[in-house]
């Protein structure tokens, strides 16, 4: 922590589109695709099209067609390329084989890479994968979830005793506790399967020179990328440089490691030329990773004074064929517990978690990871403690919410929450919705026959996490960011910054926090990210940490900065460093004149170092490392409300306006803390209303295209109204917490615990998301159920 | 994502697209807008010998009055023009705005829509109520359909395959007319679950479904119930609707009542 407060008028907090809208708009974008490297290769994968899967291969015919350079299989691969297999030490005793960058005999997902072709183009590629031969042998899969622990359960890797991927339990013995309640409440939710949906696909070129990789790649965090690579590989990491240009999404899908970029890169050392490969939708939704599909059973106890006493959990969780690598799948279900009941003071916790391996793609970490299941959960347990108690959810929720008088506050299952302003947020949500009037609006709709439903959802999310979260675990996972921050001759700072940009704009608020912290306009500094050849080590792009972790390595570097240039500006100046300020780019003195511009400074520094004073060498550069020690993760909170019409008679469910109060702590940007937000509860609204990752009976999927894995589009979006509450960290000097998926977070809750406000004159219950009109109207007995 | 290898021809006139489809027939397939031909060709779903340019044949996308009454709509006529026409009857504009997005309407064609022949597609179904004429030309000269048994069932029509769709004649229908087209889609621009489009005249009423069953057709028992002022739903009984997990037949037998009452409530009937 830094004694330097923040200016008031400063750049830090104000409403700036970030630098690089302009240009990705305007189409400017230079994605993975986009570059083009002579020689180059196209590589095409043959995908196993069963769940599960012998095959006997022959390549003969693919090899020969006119235009394909090489076809390999996994034994080829394997002389350059490791395995994979993800780290257990947080997961003792969890089962995931390893994963080769394709598979060897048996495929144990649809979408598995067996062989890869290298080809003139991506069709030529495309028609020899066609002419492979294969001999397949389909053997019994296993991709329902709830029947994948059961007893005659086919296992998903052949001599394996049981599907049971890794199980645990938390918290202590509740007998007592809901013996003695005046209520329990109790539900069962189901979350089928989503993935994101980027606008660039995940798409790789790999060029290796003299042992050497150049490696252009859509990715969320390039250092650690490289290092994996240098390890499966071994070479040295100074001989592998990751190159993250513009990235057109990412979502969490780009932070893991995929069998075919593995392949990929694997295939140009062995060829020896470039290599490109691109995933195509159809490749996207079926191979990237998949996310959610929980059935989890919740039951919570009320005192007589409506008051939780606790939860009591059971989680089943679809892990896929592997636990995904190197993160494991089973972080989304542990995301999940952490956050449950998290919002609300209790004084006792149980659950029991299951993860089941299943003949389909690894699930892993996706926007909001795990919180949308956990917030579900007891926002829907809630709504029910409050109707069964017949008083105002709101009311029942103002009782439960934890005091800020009470913070810091540790949790019965072991999380620290503070800084949460839970109250405050609650207050705001209802001028903001004006909800007095808007409760009349929907009382006379209701009367006149609409089905109208008001949903609330509160939320906190575990943000920014520090090394305690990853670093015993034996993932390599960064939790440290590092800024290198450079005055430039033309009086400009160039950042080098660790941090990912990815869409969120995260350049922009680096450059708002180094420009207050170094005294110049925020468009004087150029943030410069996704370059391992040219940016410091650190986490990139994960658990809402650019602002947090990212932010504070910036504030510190431009401090040390400014410092070490007022050290400078003294002597060239005869004046004392303490004397002088950095304004708007000048040098100042105590009285704010300009006494010289930091572009003068730099060139004296550089150009005409005769100048300087005897033993000054006058450094321009400053690179500082950031690690948080204290607060394992930072809390925000906030709360959502979301207003649905239903259709009686077609199910047909529209979400009308969408309300999110929030806090973040020190807001860098509040145009992208609320486009963040706005982004992220559609994302959030598609998951409920629309988005499912689909296996019909026989494990086949069916959701391949766009036309059937239905993302929102912008006539699906309601108005969001956003208001931001702010609550800095204390324990960092800008005081910033994560912001980028919060709006994921408590969408879904929202929008389940509004559909059944509305269904609730019906006797009708819905628990399935997403939610369809069809099961409306099954819900209603309107169609059989199946 | 990228087409099997396939040849490629892009004629100047009618004589050498019949000529081409002489030749190749069921192994060509005509490209006009190619909203659907494209990505069927990218998924290798559709994987024909030739594909066959119409967009350079000059007048194939006209839209013009029928001096008797009515309109003929050339079988490459934008979706787009055809919602912009005032010739077109108000039932195509009003469902064409659920076909999909500008951007595709911008290419797709009326054409490509009923050739292709999908059953939850909108225009198939709105031929259907509009009583509306579809010709084909082939090297044999010109056939005319009616469009009530032009469509045979998923993707079929009783298009052959050395011919192409030539233009739509819709006939004249009077001011005394009234039009619905409803539809319940997942989203605003997907096919529809269920559809329906309805024509309404004195003592006249046609009505079809696109989504329900695997073909548009007319359903004279459900229209004589209309006429006769009865409840229509007992007629629907000679539904056969379509199932699927998502959509099951029952699904959409509730959905095409639900339907079918809406509409004719737009149309002052009931």
């Amino acid at each position: 922590m830094t004694d330097l407060a923040l200016p008031q008028d400063g750049w830090i907090g104000r409403r700036m589109p970030r630098e690089d809208t302009r240009r990705l708009v305007m189409g400017a974008g230079r994605y993975v695709d986009d570059l083009a490297c002579r020689g180059e290769l196209h590589a095409a994968f043959l995908r196993s099209p069963y769940p599960h899967a012998g095959f006997r291969l022959d390549l003969s015919q693919a090899k020969a067609l006119d235009g394909v350079a090489a076809v390999f299989v996994a034994e080829d691969l394997a002389r350059v390329c490791g395995g994979l297999i993800c780290p257990d030490l947080a997961f003792p005793g969890m089962v995931s084989p390893q994963q080769l960058p394709l598979v060897a005999e048996r495929a144990v997902y649809q979408g598995e890479p067996i062989a890869l072709v290298l080809a003139d183009s991506r069709a030529v590629a495309e028609d020899a994968v066609e002419l492979i031969a294969v001999d397949w042998q389909e053997l019994p899969a296993i991709t329902r979830l709830d029947q994948s622990l059961t007893q005659d359960a086919p296992p998903v890797h052949l001599g394996l005793a049981s599907n049971l991927g890794w199980s645990t339990q938390i918290g202590t013995d509740l007998r007592d506790a809901f013996a003695g309640a005046a209520l329990v409440v109790e539900t069962t939710l189901d979350f089928a399967r989503n993935t994101g949906v980027t606008l660039e696909p995940r798409g790789l070129i790999a060029q290796w020179d003299a042992g050497a990789l150049e490696l252009r790649i859509s990715h969320q965090m390039p250092h650690q990328l490289q290092l994996h690579i240098a390890e499966l590989f071994g070479v040295a990491m100074s001989r592998v440089r990751v190159i993250c240009g513009d990235v057109g999404g990412g979502f969490g899908l780009k932070m893991h490691i995929y069998q075919d970029e593995l392949a990929t890169i694997a295939a140009a050392r062995l060829i020896g030329r470039p290599v490109r490969f691109i995933a195509d939708r159809m490749e996207s939704l079926m191979a990237d990773i998949h996310a959610r599909e929980h059935r989890i059973h919740g039951r919570m106890a009320v005192d007589a004074q409506g008051r939780i006493i606790g939860f009591d959990i059971d989680d089943l969780h679809g892990m896929g064929a592997y636990s995904v690598f190197p993160r494991s799948s089973t972080r989304e279900a542990m995301s999940a517990l952490a956050v449950i009941g998290a919002p609300y003071l209790h004084q006792v916790f149980h659950a029991r978690l299951r993860c089941a391996l299943q003949n389909k793609v690894p699930t892993g970490q996706l926007r909001a990871v795990g919180n949308p299941i956990g917030c579900a959960i007891t926002e829907r347990l809630v709504d029910l403690a409050a109707s069964a108690r017949g008083e105002d959810r709101l009311v029942f929720r103002a009782r439960n919410l934890l005091p800020e008088a009470m913070q810091p506050w540790t949790s019965p299952s072991g999380f620290r929450l503070f800084g949460l302003s839970h109250h405050r947020c609650l207050e705001r949500l209802q001028k903001l919705m004006d909800l007095p009037k808007l409760r009349a609006e929907i009382s006379d709709a209701c009367a006149s026959g609409r089905w109208l439903g008001l949903g609330f959802a509160s939320l906190v999310e575990f943000t920014a996490p520090n090394s305690r979260s990853y670093g015993p675990t034996g993932a390599p996972v960064a939790a440290v960011d590092a800024v290198v921050a450079t005055l430039e001759m033309t009086g400009d700072i160039s950042v080098r910054a660790s941090v990912s940009e990815i869409g969120q704009g995260i350049r922009q608020s680096l450059a708002q926090v180094m420009a207050d912290a170094m005294g110049v306009p925020a468009e004087n500094v150029a943030v410069l990210t996704g370059d391992t050849a040219t940016v410091p080590h650190g986490g990139g792009a994960w658990a809402s940490r650019g602002a947090a972790i990212g932010g504070e390595a910036a504030w510190q570097a431009g401090v040390a900065l400014r410092a070490q240039i007022l050290e400078i500006a003294a002597a060239l100046l005869q004046a004392q460093a303490a004397d002088l300020d950095i304004r708007f780019g000048q040098v100042v003195d105590q009285h704010g004149s300009a006494r010289m511009g930091l572009d003068e400074l730099s060139r004296i520094v550089t150009l005409q170092s005769y100048l300087l004073p005897d033993g000054m060498q006058g450094q321009l550069s400053v690179s500082r490392t950031y690690r948080r020690e204290a607060d394992s993760a930072l809390p925000n909170n906030g709360i959502q409300a979301v207003l649905v019409e239903i259709d009686p008679d077609t199910g047909h469910i529209s979400a009308l306006r969408h309300w999110v109060v929030f806090d973040c702590g020190r807001v860098l940007n509040p145009l992208l803390v609320e486009e963040q937000i706005r982004g992220g509860v559609v994302m959030g609204l598609g998951q409920a209303l629309l988005e499912a990752c689909s296996y019909d009976s026989g494990g086949q999927f069916i959701s391949a295209t766009l036309a059937d894995y239905k993302v929102p589009m912008a006539d699906d979006a309601p108005d969001i109204e956003v208001a931001l509450v702010e609550t800095p960290y204390a324990g960092s000097a800008v005081g910033a917490k994560g912001a980028g998926e919060a709006g994921a977070c408590a969408a879904p809750a929202a929008l389940l615990n509004a559909v059944n406000d509305a269904l609730a004159g019906q006797g009708a219950q819905i628990s399935a998301l997403p939610i369809t009109p069809l099961d409306v109207l099954r819900a209603l007995g309107r169609v059989p159920q199946a | 994502m990228k087409p099997a290898p396939f040849r490629y021809e892009r004629p100047a006139t009618l004589e050498a697209v019949l000529a081409l489809l002489d030749a190749h027939g069921a192994q060509a397939e005509i490209l006009a807008g190619g909203q659907s031909l494209m990505p069927m060709l990218a998924l290798r779903v559709a994987r024909p010998d030739l594909v066959i340019d119409i967009n350079r044949i000059a007048g194939l996308g006209d839209i013009t009055a029928i001096p008797d009454g009515g309109v003929r709509i050339g079988a490459r006529a934008r979706h787009a023009e055809v919602m912009a026409s005032p010739l077109v009857p108000a039932l195509m504009r009003s469902a064409l705005a659920h076909v999909a997005h500008p951007a595709i309407r911008n290419r797709g064609t009326l054409g490509g829509s009923l050739a292709l022949a999908d059953p939850a597609a909108e225009m198939p179904c709105c031929m259907v109520a509009l009583g509306a004429r579809i010709v084909t030309l082939s090297s044999r000269g010109e056939t005319h359909h009616d469009a009530a048994s032009f469509f045979h069932g998923l993707y079929s029509t009783a298009r052959r395959p050395d011919e192409m769709i030539l233009r739509i004649e819709i006939p004249p229908l009077g001011p005394q007319w009234r039009f619905a087209f409803l539809e319940e889609a997942r989203r605003l621009g997907d096919y529809a679950i269920a559809g329906v489009a309805l024509a309404m005249g004195a003592g006249e009423v046609r009505l079809a479904f696109c989504g329900v069953e695997p073909a548009p057709r007319c359903l004279p028992a459900t229209e004589a119930l209309i006429l006769a002022g009865a409840d229509p739903l007992p007629g629907l009984v000679e539904l056969a609707p379509m199932d699927s997990d998502d959509a099951p037949e029952a699904y959409r037998r509730h959905l095409a009542g639900v339907l079918l009452k809406r509409a004719l409530r737009e149309v002052g009937h009931g």
